[in-house]
């Protein structure tokens, strides 16, 4: 028994490890994207939605197939189940951050930047005192959201052969299917509480974040 | 005016804070301002009437280089007023405006929204900026909510404390654009009381508003814009009872009513 909740613990640290670091590349990238996203270029505002548009219809499963498979038939390069996944749940991750913080940028009223430049400040100043707080406070909730939400659908990729959190679980629920036929409630459970302590966590910062808000909007 | 001040001012002519001449403004074909010629002196204050989208607004808008313009020149105290110049940052603290939509800084308290151009633009200390804010809400009869958020504010108070925050530059000349026409009608009392207040302590401005009884009392001049143009001017009580224009006389008798 001991021995199963340290796998169990070991297939969490691959989840985890596998969301902090698609998440870490995410906030980068999509920053940088939804920087260009706001620009008022036409061809480059049709590229950045044809992207996110492509990301967003498309099952995170078939990304996923297709970059450690498909792409391994195309180019012979060769990518490990783990590095798969996080090239996929960045482009994904990235997509949505992108489209994120150009709606947090979009959000603020245009007579913020007027009464702003009125004062005197210069663009510096006007972004780094008024504008980018403000974007930051929009977005904090819904970059906790989209976090919890990445974390969660990592529960895919057993599917290529990585092994973390659950397929650990489904590995000892068949381990102990002629011992221990139940075994599988209390394999999940566990699991969902392990899942449970990391989102959680996340949601009620993201809570704390938005009534903190509520006060000053 | 006083009598004393218009003795001062027919000694020495009146030293010019605006001067604006042949101001074309237009947003593609839209020709907005058509070749507008007015200034402003020291301790005078303007208020701007005419009929919506006559350009009024816009013509604010140009004086504090937030519209490009194509036409004339705009200038302030002799520097000239250049849409996208660098030494727009330096003309911008001499001009105070204010805009019809509730514009403080929502992330920050009531004190800070006013102390942070003079701390971040002028460089001005905290501890300076802080007293002189918190004298400036006194006068405006908000001292109390310093340490509030503009959403914990009715919409007169709102706009109170924008004028506080403009005021804390010690502009040459305030802007005030329609300040009071998204508020509810007991509010509009509030807040124009204190740009009465402005105006006997000598503070030039420019004023674009719709309270017609309200520009007859603040009124140095009166300015009557429509279609891009100046129409008549004059000082209120002349103006008010005997427009000398059809398009002026036209434009207020839509203020009053008869059965």
């Amino acid at each position: 028994m001991g021995n199963n909740f340290l796998r169990l613990l070991s297939g969490l640290w691959v989840t985890v490890r596998i969301s902090l670091i698609s998440i870490a590349f995410s906030l980068v990238l999509g920053t940088l994207l939804g920087a260009v996203m706001t620009s008022k270029n036409k061809v480059v505002k049709v590229i950045c939605r044809v992207y996110l548009e492509i990301v967003r219809i498309m099952p995170q499963l078939v990304w996923l197939f297709i970059v450690f498979f498909g792409v391994t038939r195309l180019t012979g390069a060769n990518f490990g189940g783990e590095t798969s996944a996080v090239i996929v749940f960045t482009i994904w991750g990235a997509a949505e951050m992108g489209d994120l913080v150009r709606g947090a940028f979009q959000a603020i009223p245009k007579h913020q930047f007027e009464s702003s430049l009125s004062l005197g400040l210069t663009k510096p100043q006007m972004y780094l005192n008024i504008i980018f707080p403000q974007a930051l406070r929009n977005l904090l909730p819904n970059v906790i959201n989209l976090a919890t939400r990445m974390i969660k659908t990592t529960a895919l990729v057993s599917i290529i052969g990585i092994t973390e959190v659950l397929k650990v679980g489904k590995q000892i629920i068949d381990a102990n299917r002629f011992e221990f036929p139940n075994a599988a409630i209390w394999v999940y459970a566990a699991i969902f509480f392990m899942y449970f302590l990391i989102c959680f966590p996340l949601s009620m910062i993201s809570r704390a974040i938005v009534k903190k808000q509520q006060r000053s909007e | 005016m006083t009598e004393q001040e218009q003795n001062a001012s027919a000694a020495n002519p009146p030293e010019h804070i605006i001067d604006i001449s042949g101001l074309v403004k237009s947003f593609g074909d839209n020709v907005v301002l058509d070749g507008i010629d007015m200034s402003v002196s020291r301790g005078e204050v303007v208020v701007l009437i005419g009929p919506s989208g006559c350009g009024k607004s816009t013509l604010l808008r140009c004086l504090n280089g937030l519209e490009p313009i194509q036409g004339g020149s705009i200038s302030l105290h002799g520097e000239p007023v250049v849409y996208g110049s660098k030494s727009l940052y330096k003309i911008r603290q001499k001009i105070g405006m204010v805009f019809q939509s509730y514009d403080l800084f929502p992330h920050l308290t009531v004190l800070k929204n006013i102390m942070l151009s003079p701390i971040k633009v002028q460089k001005r200390s905290k501890e300076d900026t802080e007293k002189e804010a918190m004298e400036l809400l006194e006068r405006v009869g908000l001292a109390d909510k310093a340490k509030s958020y503009p959403s914990e504010l009715s919409g007169g108070q709102k706009q109170r404390v924008a004028i506080c925050r403009s005021l804390i530059m010690n502009p040459e000349i305030m802007l005030l654009d329609e300040i009071t026409a998204a508020l509810d009608p007991e509010m509009v009392h509030e807040v124009l009381n204190v740009v009465l207040d402005l105006a006997k302590n000598g503070t030039t401005m420019m004023i674009v508003t719709h309270e017609m009884a309200f520009a007859e009392a603040v009124a140095d001049r009166i300015i009557f814009l429509d279609g891009g143009s100046i129409i008549e001017q004059g000082v209120p009580s002349e103006f008010f009872k005997r427009p000398q224009t059809e398009r002026a006389e036209r434009f207020l008798k839509t203020f009053t009513y008869s059965k």
